[in-house]
């Protein structure tokens, strides 16, 4: 948000036309709701450094000491680190493969002219308005269907319960939202670049590569943001195609959620939780910027 | 990259003004190469850069999307081969299916409520923010924003915490306050569990639409509230007379895909929080429809119940940017 905070003089004089008392108030209301947020977000990496005992009683005494063993707890007993490193790896996969597809396919779209092309953006579009978890029915079946005409040459399966696999289909099922968002930043940079290139000799897949891929960097770490918060934090996808041990981080932790109904076991929950969001809260915040402004550029939520 | 510069059979619809029809082959080739390259001979580059993309994006969504519809009219157990076509039959059960209702009406209420209270609270925190310049408001944005980024699983666990009944964030304040009365058991009376899961909704998307508002708002010139201040104006009318009229289009574009995202949202929230219960009571259509087709086996019945999803969610977009097309304002 650069755009904002450097192209208006940041002092806080007082509106003349403006009450003091209105504006007091709206503060207030923007200060209490931004605690709404973070207090609860705060609480529970206070909670989870707690020992059983404190759980019980008034929510808001701090914690008696550092109590690190819930998250020796949740690493070891509780999988969270074997489910931290498949969800790593899925969700590196699906970025690599989303790019790799996506990025020439916006390419074309956007620089060339070929028979079909009305069509192609409009199913993409049309993309957009389908969400994953409509479909992930019949994904599954479509998989279980596949698995069982290869039952000769994989006994054991090969679709359900293969992470790669599901890198692909979080890969596929994020096209529409990456190539429109690709696409439009392609058509906004001049094509004098490429006719210039062209007249040097530069092949098409140089031009492609060398020349318009890094002019359209911001676009694709918009989209590699973009992505990644969808694959990591997805859970619904991953319990369906994930069915065996091994589990992304948000299965395991609907796990340990789910057990914590019956057993009140808080502690392990809480640090648990942790794991999840200590990630991404430090790439959320290490690239805030990027992400709010890209956000201001796409303007959809798959 | 030999293989993309050899043209194809199918590329005849390049332009070709030029060497495209060249008989000498070979030489040709590399002189395409060297003239702009946006012009002839693309067909095997276009074709090579769009088939992994469209294959994929056929195969993991065109096709199931089409099998939701075609499931919906068969009665199918799923990994049982007899599977037999029923025509309508599975969309008249639903008319009859308490459940289903219950998670329609659940379903529109949230939508309905958290849409209103989501765009509204949105725009208002993105005019005060942007218009007040409140000090600290890159603080401010950071934190609202940050329910946007966690994981549906962390929010439904938050939320647990929060509503525990006996050691959560709210009950236990309220212990605190002397305020028993006011203590319930938020996910597990039937009365209120919607409105706790309605919240947790606001809660996430609230810092999102912020954001995307801010954005808007912030290419509005300045002039035009300095001209009207000039005139007189308030805040609250220069609001409804400058600042919505002008981010009208970015408005329009996030309800109609907030109808999806919603939808969306509410099962995945429901899901992980609450399951649908107590008893159902805050079931949604995609959480029951997930219940059909894992729990019930029935997968047939459970496409119907897609199908409703699909066209509801096609439907009320439809309709919300019809009811909100105005001409687009320049300035």
């Amino acid at each position: 948000m650069t755009l904002i905070s450097s192209s208006r003089p940041r002092t806080d004089r007082p509106r003349p036309t403006r009450p003091g008392t209105g504006r007091a108030l709206t503060h207030a209301l923007v200060v209490a709701l931004a605690l709404a947020i973070a207090v609860p977000v705060a609480w529970v990496l206070l909670a989870s450094l707690k020992q059983k005992s404190e759980f019980f009683g008034s929510p808001w005494t701090l914690p008696e000491g550092l109590h690190l063993e819930n998250y020796i707890d949740a690493f070891v007993d509780a999988h969270m680190g074997q489910y931290f490193l498949t969800s790593v790896l899925v969700t590196a996969l699906g970025l690599v493969l989303v790019l790799a597809v996506s990025v020439p396919a916006a390419y074309v779209i956007a620089r060339y002219e070929f028979r079909g092309r009305g069509l192609v953006e409009l199913a993409l579009l049309g993309g957009l308005f389908v969400n994953v978890n409509y479909i992930v029915v019949p994904i599954f079946l479509m998989l279980v269907d596949w698995d069982r005409a290869l039952v000769d040459v994989f006994p054991g399966g090969f679709f359900i319960d293969n992470p790669a696999i599901l890198s692909l289909v979080y890969a596929a099922t994020s096209i529409p939202f990456t190539i429109y968002l690709l696409t439009a930043y392609f058509r906004s940079i001049p094509v004098e670049y490429e006719e210039a290139a062209a007249l040097d000799g530069a092949s098409r897949l140089r031009i492609m590569t060398t020349i318009m891929l890094p002019m359209a960097r911001p676009a694709v770490t918009t989209v590699i943001l973009f992505d990644f918060l969808a694959y990591w934090n997805d859970f619904i996808i991953s319990l369906t195609l994930l069915p065996g041990d091994n589990k992304t981080l948000q299965v395991g932790l609907l796990n340990l959620f789910t057990a914590q109904k019956g057993a009140a076991d808080y502690g392990r929950l809480y640090a648990g939780m942790v794991i999840v969001i200590v990630p991404v809260l430090l790439v959320y915040a290490l690239i805030q910027r990027r992400l709010i402004e890209g956000m201001a550029s796409g303007g959809v939520k798959g | 990259m030999t293989t993309l510069s050899t043209p194809s059979p199918g590329s005849t619809n390049r332009t070709s003004e030029t060497g495209g029809k060249a008989p000498s082959a070979g030489s040709s080739r590399r002189g395409a190469r060297a003239a702009p390259a946006r012009r002839r001979g693309n067909t095997g580059f276009v074709l090579a850069c769009l088939l992994p993309a469209l294959v994929l994006f056929a195969v993991f969504m065109v096709i199931p999307t089409v099998n939701v519809f075609r499931t919906s009219l068969y009665t199918w157990g799923g990994f049982s081969p007899d599977k037999r076509f029923v025509g309508l039959d599975n969309f008249r059960r639903l008319l009859d299916d308490e459940q289903f209702v219950r998670a329609f009406q659940n379903t529109v209420a949230l939508l309905v409520v958290v849409t209103v209270v989501t765009m509204s609270m949105g725009l208002f925190l993105a005019a005060i923010m942007t218009r007040q310049r409140l000090r600290g408001r890159n603080l401010y944005r950071f934190v609202l924003y940050i329910p946007n980024v966690l994981s549906v699983v962390v929010i439904a666990a938050i939320f647990s915490a929060v509503y525990d009944q006996k050691n959560g964030l709210l009950n236990g304040t309220l212990r605190l306050l002397s305020l028993d009365g006011l203590q319930q058991v938020w996910l597990g009376n039937q009365r209120i569990v919607l409105y706790s899961v309605a919240i947790a909704m606001v809660w996430q998307s609230l810092g999102y639409y912020m954001v995307l508002y801010m954005a808007g708002m912030a290419s509005i010139p300045e002039e035009l509230y300095e001209a009207s201040a000039l005139d007189g104006a308030s805040a609250t009318r220069q609001f409804f007379a400058i600042t919505l009229p002008l981010i009208w289009q970015s408005l329009r574009t996030t309800l109609t895909f907030f109808v999806m995202s919603a939808v969306n949202l509410s099962f995945v929230l429901v899901r992980a929080m609450t399951g649908g219960g107590p008893d159902g009571s805050s079931d949604v259509l995609l959480n029951y429809m997930y219940k059909q087709a894992y729990t019930n086996s029935s997968y047939g019945y459970g496409m119907a119940i897609g199908v409703v999803v699909f066209a509801f969610s096609f439907l009320v977009s439809l309709l919300v940017s019809r009811a909100t097309r105005r001409e687009p304002l320049q300035f």
